[in-house]
């Protein structure tokens, strides 16, 4: 696997630093708890995550109707519709559009924020075609000052403390390292983002929800990042993946009562902006307005009966939130754009090799399956995804002939009744022979004490009275 | 009633105890307990490694062994809920050790429970996974739903147990099966933080539905050289 280092590489390297683990493993669990007291106050909480489980369910059964709809109805609100099979083509499109709405002096490009452009390195791409490209979401500025990835969909920055962000403010935008005040550290970027916002010809922003319907595009932020940059900017680039698409205004009214409340805990997020045609602009002209629609291997995830529910998700970020290995092992270990629980669903589908160890980075609680507010079926996908990773020839041979041995000597009660009295007491006589640093159950743990006697050896000596 | 038990390969192994205390609370409840001949392992560890296909074997002499037996009842909710969802030979047959308590035999009382002259001793109750969301032995922190748990039920009916009240109720212990060994950093951060927060409860045993969880818990517990005991519920249950 070259270049990528493994989830469990890189989570032992995160645990290193044990009061950071526990740090970012309580605010998250403060979030979840925000969350819960969402959940556990409205009485129809679960009747709606059925309804936005069933609505996902019928658009994706529908999608392509959906999609023609909807590209029939935006294109009717006098926006221009194009379509990417994939990431690359998604990068190309958008460079186009920046390079046609150049004026003297070049072009800036302000993003809010969208975890599909993270998801194709829009911007990687940009950057090294030369075309300046700044995020506008707080968190995501943060990260991008830094050169680092996202790592949380909806908190971008979590695995980072004021400290750290008073150190890059200091580098970048030139505050006080000594000072990490949040409030002078909130009105530093402020500043300097508005500078940003000003000087912005295209605005990119993510879509949270297409309404096939309308045509209306809406997004979600908590920052008023979206509305600010596409109501300052001349043209307006809306990215979006196929799966956004729902049918009807009046589901929204399921959607956004779900989304903040299981993302962070608040009822709805503080802007819900519908975008739904070009505004005028000063000069008597019309903004121009795109809409690009992307693949990206979402119809092949779509064909894959198994995996396709994994296409519900609203990215909301509950399942981070909740998520014990998350939590204690921090987004960037998962080495994709959309980490997590999900992530580890979505991943293999667009990578089998690269993302093979990420179905393994979970114990299979299932606490994301019932956070989740469209009741993605998440633990049991990665079961499914071990399973399928295996028939692909994804397992170390290693792997697969310690598995068949155990499969022979457990499911045949003469070996099994051997090896486990050999076992037992080899234990007993040489407790070396497994508490040793080679043990990985050892390296942390004491193993636990053989009995001179297995339950079966015990039972058969019993006077069988009862019989 | 006449039930057979399945007794799963590492508390046959490890932790003997369990089965006996389980047999011997079934037949004080008046259950005729068979104990069939040849029994192994579920498959489970296989299965969650990505090797489900290799479960077969093990399928086949589960099946072999307890055919014609109407009930089986198993002290682990992780391996009911690899057969009941893997094996479909036993359908609607195999019960984890509390629901068929609390289900089938509907108890209201333990056997002895009255004589018990012990003091009190305060128990933390780990919601093993498998159980508690896989097989709804309890209402989960996660969802909008009234509060139940048969484990729970079930402790407060032993005299003298008086089960402390932890800060994350349901949280994951971190065993995993075969991510115990292969994500074994995360594994062990995620147990200590376990035992963290049944210590700070008070807890002077740790109790659960699932032997493989307290397994890992022990080891953390004894690494610690904390003297906080394990105990899985059919010992608690049958102990008093
Ligand atoms: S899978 Fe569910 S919980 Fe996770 S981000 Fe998507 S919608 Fe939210």
């Amino acid at each position: 696997m070259p270049n990528v280092v493994e989830h469990a590489a890189g989570a032992r390297q995160f645990v290193t630093d044990e009061p950071r683990t526990d740090w970012h493993d309580q605010t998250l669990w403060f979030v979840r708890q925000k969350r819960d007291r969402m959940a556990h106050s409205l009485p129809e909480w679960e009747t709606l995550r059925q309804w936005a489980s069933q609505i996902k369910d019928h658009a994706l059964a529908n999608l392509s109707q959906y999609l023609e709809r909807l590209e029939a109805q935006v294109e009717a609100n006098g926006i221009q519709v194009h379509w990417a099979a994939n990431a690359e083509e998604h990068n190309r499109i958008v460079e186009q559009i920046v390079r046609q709405s150049g004026g003297p002096g070049g072009v800036r490009v302000v993003k809010s924020k969208s975890m599909l452009t993270e998801e194709c390195h829009l911007n990687d791409y940009l950057i090294r075609n030369g075309i300046l490209v700044v995020d506008t979401d707080l968190g995501e500025r943060i990260v991008q000052l830094r050169q680092e990835a996202p790592s949380h969909i909806v908190l971008p920055a979590i695995h980072l403390k004021k400290t750290d962000v008073s150190q890059t403010f200091a580098r970048h935008l030139g505050t006080d390292p000594t000072n990490s005040d949040p409030q002078y550290l909130t009105e530093a970027a402020r500043q300097h983002l508005r500078e940003e916002f000003l000087g912005a010809t295209v605005a990119i922003t993510g879509v949270n929800f297409a309404v096939a319907e309308t045509g209306t595009l809406v997004v979600c932020t908590n920052e008023g990042n979206a509305d600010l940059g596409v109501h300052l900017a001349d043209v307006h680039i809306a990215c979006m993946g196929i799966e956004k698409v729902i049918p009807r205004q009046e589901h929204l009214g399921v959607f956004l009562r779900l989304l903040a409340r299981s993302a962070t805990g608040q009822p709805i997020t503080t802007y819900s902006s519908h975008f739904v045609r070009p505004r005028p602009l000063s000069n008597g002209k019309r903004q121009a307005m795109h809409l690009i629609l992307v693949d990206n291997g979402r119809s092949t995830q779509l064909g894959r009966p198994d995996f396709r529910n994994s296409l519900k998700c609203i990215r909301c970020g509950a399942c981070f939130n909740t998520c014990p290995v998350y939590r204690r092992s921090g987004g960037h270990s998962y080495h994709n754009a959309v980490a997590g629980p999900i992530g580890s669903i979505l991943a293999p589908n667009l990578d089998m090799k690269k993302n093979a160890d990420l179905p393994f980075a979970s114990t299979l609680c299932g606490s994301c399956a019932n956070v989740c507010p469209v009741k993605i079926d998440i633990d049991k996908q990665l079961w499914l995804w071990r399973q399928e990773l295996t028939r692909q020839g994804m397992a170390p041979v290693s792997k697969t002939l310690a598995m068949r041995l155990m499969s022979t000597v457990l499911s045949s009660p003469v070996l099994y009744g051997w090896s486990g009295k050999i076992g037992r007491r080899l234990m007993r006589l040489f407790p070396g022979l497994v508490s040793n640093r080679f043990n990985p159950w050892y390296r942390g743990r004491e193993m636990p004490q053989p009995p001179q006697q297995s339950f079966g050896e015990w039972y058969r000596q019993q006077p069988k009275k009862h019989e | 009633m006449r039930v057979a038990l399945f007794v799963p390969c590492y508390v046959d192994q490890f932790y003997p105890q369990v089965a006996i205390a389980m047999l011997r609370l079934l037949q004080q409840l008046g259950c005729t307990v068979d104990v069939p001949a040849g029994q192994t392992c579920c498959g489970q560890p296989m299965a969650n490694a990505g090797f489900n296909s290799l479960s077969g074997p093990c399928f086949g002499q589960f099946n072999r062994v307890f055919v014609g037996h109407k009930i089986v009842v198993v002290p682990s909710g992780s391996c009911v809920l690899h057969l009941k969802e893997h094996n479909p030979a036993f359908e609607g047959q195999i019960y984890e050790l509390c629901e068929f308590l609390t289900d089938v035999l509907a108890i209201k009382s333990l056997p002895d429970s009255s004589s018990s002259q012990r003091g009190t001793v305060r128990v933390g109750l780990h919601q093993s996974c498998h159980g508690q969301r896989g097989l709804r032995l309890a209402a989960m922190s996660e969802r909008n739903e009234p509060a139940f748990s048969k484990p729970e039920t079930l402790l407060r009916l032993v005299e003298g147990v008086e089960l402390v009240p932890l800060n994350r109720a349901d949280e994951c212990c971190g065993f995993g099966g075969t991510f115990c060994v292969t994500e074994e950093a995360v594994s062990v951060k995620m147990g200590k933080d376990r035992v963290a927060d049944h210590l700070r409860a008070g807890a002077d045993v740790i109790t659960g539905t699932d032997m493989s969880c307290l397994m890992h818990l022990e080891g953390i517990l004894r690494r610690q050289g904390s003297t906080v005991q394990v105990k899985h519920i059919a010992e608690i249950l049958y102990e008093c």
